[in-house]
């Protein structure tokens, strides 16, 4: 099971991630395909507990945008570290889109990118296996400032911008 | 020469930290090769053939002589004494010890300098025209844009993993010195006719083993969204661009499998969201980085200098530098000074660290303190007193620096090939050598006029031999060292690429067909006016294709 990170801290992980064959359990928080998304809305949308959907890098997350606030989890899968697709997405869901609820980036998932996930609006991540846990939470510190504006905070000179105001007022 | 404020200043020093760390773990076991190699390319570290390169990065060319004293500093400490000015005004060390380079780059950040993202899949640093601020065709003063474009670019948190590299020019001069139509991303800063500062972006341009002049997308993007509409193509490149085949994954493959029109739309569209959202550029933020400026405190000088005029005519290998390495300046009583670090005994871009100390106290004397570096791999001091002219000349002559041969023959672009590069195909140093030795002639070399010569090691291109008036190309037959030969390549606004003259040539061959093209083209010019290039044009490759394997025979 890798390490679940969220508010950086570990966190234990409730949710199940359901194969596109598996049978959908009555309670339990899951979380399918997007495929299986697009093919079930209905039934899945029903149940009670909660749904989520795990988006590949080539899946489109606008496919999400009507539903956005229908799910408590989106994960995005990054099947090797260096595809950075799952970065775009992140932004997308966030800025794009408004999704507000947990949003796990999955798969290889390493301590040198957590500084960049966390600023395309990650809030949770499943560290691989074999990644030192205290270092990952550690990385979020890896730089205090930032020049762009992301889906965590505006870019530099938009805040400074916004102090320089703020002062004048 | 901008100046780092302390925010700039401290994301250097934790990028130190950063880098210090990971390579602490690589070195203790805890990163695999493959997870430590993105992220020391990201900082420009190789491991090939002989030791590790490190590239250091010198943003949009450049320099403060303190910044070249300490790049002479970490030549001797922890190099063998040398450096090689690359084509993407950066600077190579290749001998550093993996294990020091933490410590290097601690150097580097005491002078506002590092090595981040001169290599990976990132945005590359981004390059400009080498007579910025200086040259007389200019329209707009590429540098503020220039530093505007490396902020938003460092730690770029969605495109820090794109299929492939990305590399980005901006010019501002009606003559492109940037070769933005064989970047990645061109962009050409242009005035409306209202006076607004805009920019011309270009996209899908590159050399390499498909070369291909870049697409225009945008005619006129007005300044406040430079950003954002990056951001956008990034996106769209970072999306959809290949990652099945890494030779297909530059973002002209999917510009050229989209069609242009195409990719125009998906990147228009991805815009309409971002236009006028936070990543808007304000005048303010540009008036703030336009004052982190130092710029020359020019004293007022006539236009004309009466003792430089005479010298000209008097001294005709004072006249011959200065039409080759001396260029004109929007000052009066100024002018920009090329130091060629071609034929000074050394391969084509490399500088001792005595010569980086011995131009940075030129400069001091000379320039304001400021250096440049050029993609054709030379130095320039860009601003200069014409009345101080002939006493620089003395003084660079006397260091071996004035050979004046800028736009000539012998100012060979040449990439480090097999001697050091492990993607080598051949050799290029010993080939440039063994031209330049064979063209020293200086009446001769002046009389042939102006003539690019580019010389890559492998299809990487990272000599630019396609946009050489003559281009040589190490290819591999049967793992021996061959050369194919092009002509007619040009860089600049009316960029074109070469074409390749016929089956390649053994080393030793080289230096004779290149007098071949040249007499040939000798034989054939209208004019002293009349370029290699010009005739290549007119009469096409025939001619010179002929010549060179009759003979050959
Ligand atoms: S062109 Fe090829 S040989 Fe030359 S530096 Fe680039 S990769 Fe190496």
């Amino acid at each position: 099971m890798p390490t679940l990170i969220k508010g950086r801290r570990v966190v234990s992980d409730s949710w199940v991630f359901l194969a596109d064959e598996a049978l959908v359990p009555e309670s339990g928080p899951v979380y399918v395909t997007l495929k299986r998304w697009l093919a079930e809305r209905e039934s899945l949308s029903a149940r009670t507990a909660a749904v989520g959907v795990l988006l590949s890098p080539a899946d489109d997350p606008e496919n999400l945008a009507s539903d956005i606030g229908r799910f408590a989890l989106i994960a995005v899968e990054f099947p090797a570290f260096t595809d950075g697709r799952g970065y775009s997405t992140a932004r997308l869901l966030r800025e794009r889109y408004g999704y507000q609820g947990e949003m796990r980036a999955v798969g290889d998932v390493l301590r040198d990118q957590v500084f960049l996930l966390a600023r395309c609006g990650f809030d949770a991540l499943a560290l691989r296996d074999d990644q030192n846990v205290e270092s990952a939470i550690a990385a979020f510190a890896d730089f205090s400032e930032v020049y762009q504006n992301a889906a965590d905070r505006p870019g530099l000179f938009a805040r400074r911008l916004a102090a320089s105001a703020g002062g004048a007022r | 020469m901008y100046q780092y404020d302390v925010i700039d200043q401290r994301i250097v020093d934790e990028r130190v930290r950063q880098f210090r760390d990971q390579t602490n773990r690589f070195l203790s076991g805890e990163l695999s090769e493959d997870e430590f190699r993105p992220l020391r390319l990201q900082n420009g570290l190789y491991i090939q053939r002989h030791a590790p390169m490190l590239r250091v990065a010198i943003p949009y060319g450049v320099l403060s002589t303190r910044q070249l004293r300490m790049l002479a500093f970490i030549a001797r400490r922890y190099d063998r004494g040398f450096g090689h000015f690359s084509t993407r005004q950066n600077i190579q060390y290749n001998w550093p010890k993996l294990e020091d380079v933490p410590d290097i780059l601690e150097h580097l950040a005491t002078v506002q300098m590092h090595a981040i993202q001169t290599s990976g899949n990132c945005v590359r640093n981004v390059t400009t025209d080498h007579f910025a601020g200086v040259a007389q065709d200019e329209i707009v003063d590429p540098l503020v844009w220039a530093e505007l474009l490396r902020q938003w670019s460092t730690f770029h948190p969605e495109f820090a993993f794109l299929p492939r590299k990305f590399k980005i020019a901006i010019v501002g001069a009606d003559n492109d010195r940037a070769a933005t139509l064989v970047h990645d991303i061109g962009i050409q800063a242009v005035r409306s006719e209202s006076g607004e500062i805009g920019f011309r972006i270009i996209v899908g341009g590159g050399l390499g083993r498909t070369p291909i002049i870049g697409h225009v997308v945008r005619e006129f993007l007005p300044w406040r969204h430079l950003l954002t509409y990056l951001d956008a193509i990034l996106r769209v490149y970072n999306r959809y661009g290949r990652r099945d085949n890494k030779y297909k994954a530059r973002i002209k493959i999917l510009v050229k499998e989209r069609s242009p029109a195409e990719f125009r739309e998906a990147v228009e569209a991805e815009w309409k969201h971002l236009e006028d959202g936070p990543g808007t550029l304000v005048a303010e933020e540009v008036a703030r980085v336009e004052a982190r400026f130092v710029r020359p405190a020019y004293r007022e000088l006539p236009a004309i200098d009466a003792a430089h005029e005479h010298r000209l005519r008097a001294e005709p290998a004072y006249g011959r530098w200065v039409s080759r390495n001396v260029h004109a300046h929007q000052q009066d009583g100024y002018c920009a000074v090329s130091v060629s670090l071609k034929q000074h005994g050394l391969p084509p871009g490399d500088a001792t660290a005595e010569h980086m100390d011995a131009v940075a106290d030129l400069a001091d004397r000379f320039s304001f303190g400021e250096v440049r570096v050029t993609h054709e791999q030379n130095l320039v001091l860009p601003h200069v007193e014409l009345r101080l002219l002939a006493e620089l000349w003395g003084e660079l002559k006397a260091l071996r620096l004035a050979t004046p041969n800028i736009g000539l023959l012998t100012n060979i672009i040449a990439c480090p090939g097999g001697d050091f590069c492990s993607l080598a195909n051949a050799v290029s140093i010993p080939v440039a050598e063994a031209i330049q030795a064979r063209f020293d002639d200086l009446d001769y070399l002046h009389d042939i006029g102006e003539l690019d010569l580019n010389i890559s090691g492998c299809m990487n291109s990272c000599g630019h031999h396609h946009v050489g008036h003559i281009g040589i190309l190490g290819v591999d037959k049967g793992g021996e060292e061959w050369y194919q030969i092009s002509i007619g390549g040009r860089q600049g606004s009316d960029a074109a690429l070469g074409k390749v003259i016929g089956p390649s040539f053994a080393r030793a061959q080289v230096p004779d067909v290149i007098e071949q093209l040249v007499h040939v083209y000798l034989a054939h010019r209208e004019s002293e006016v009349e370029r290699f290039v010009d005739v290549v044009r007119r009469l096409g490759v025939e001619p010179f294709k002929e010549a060179v394997y009759a003979n050959a025979d």
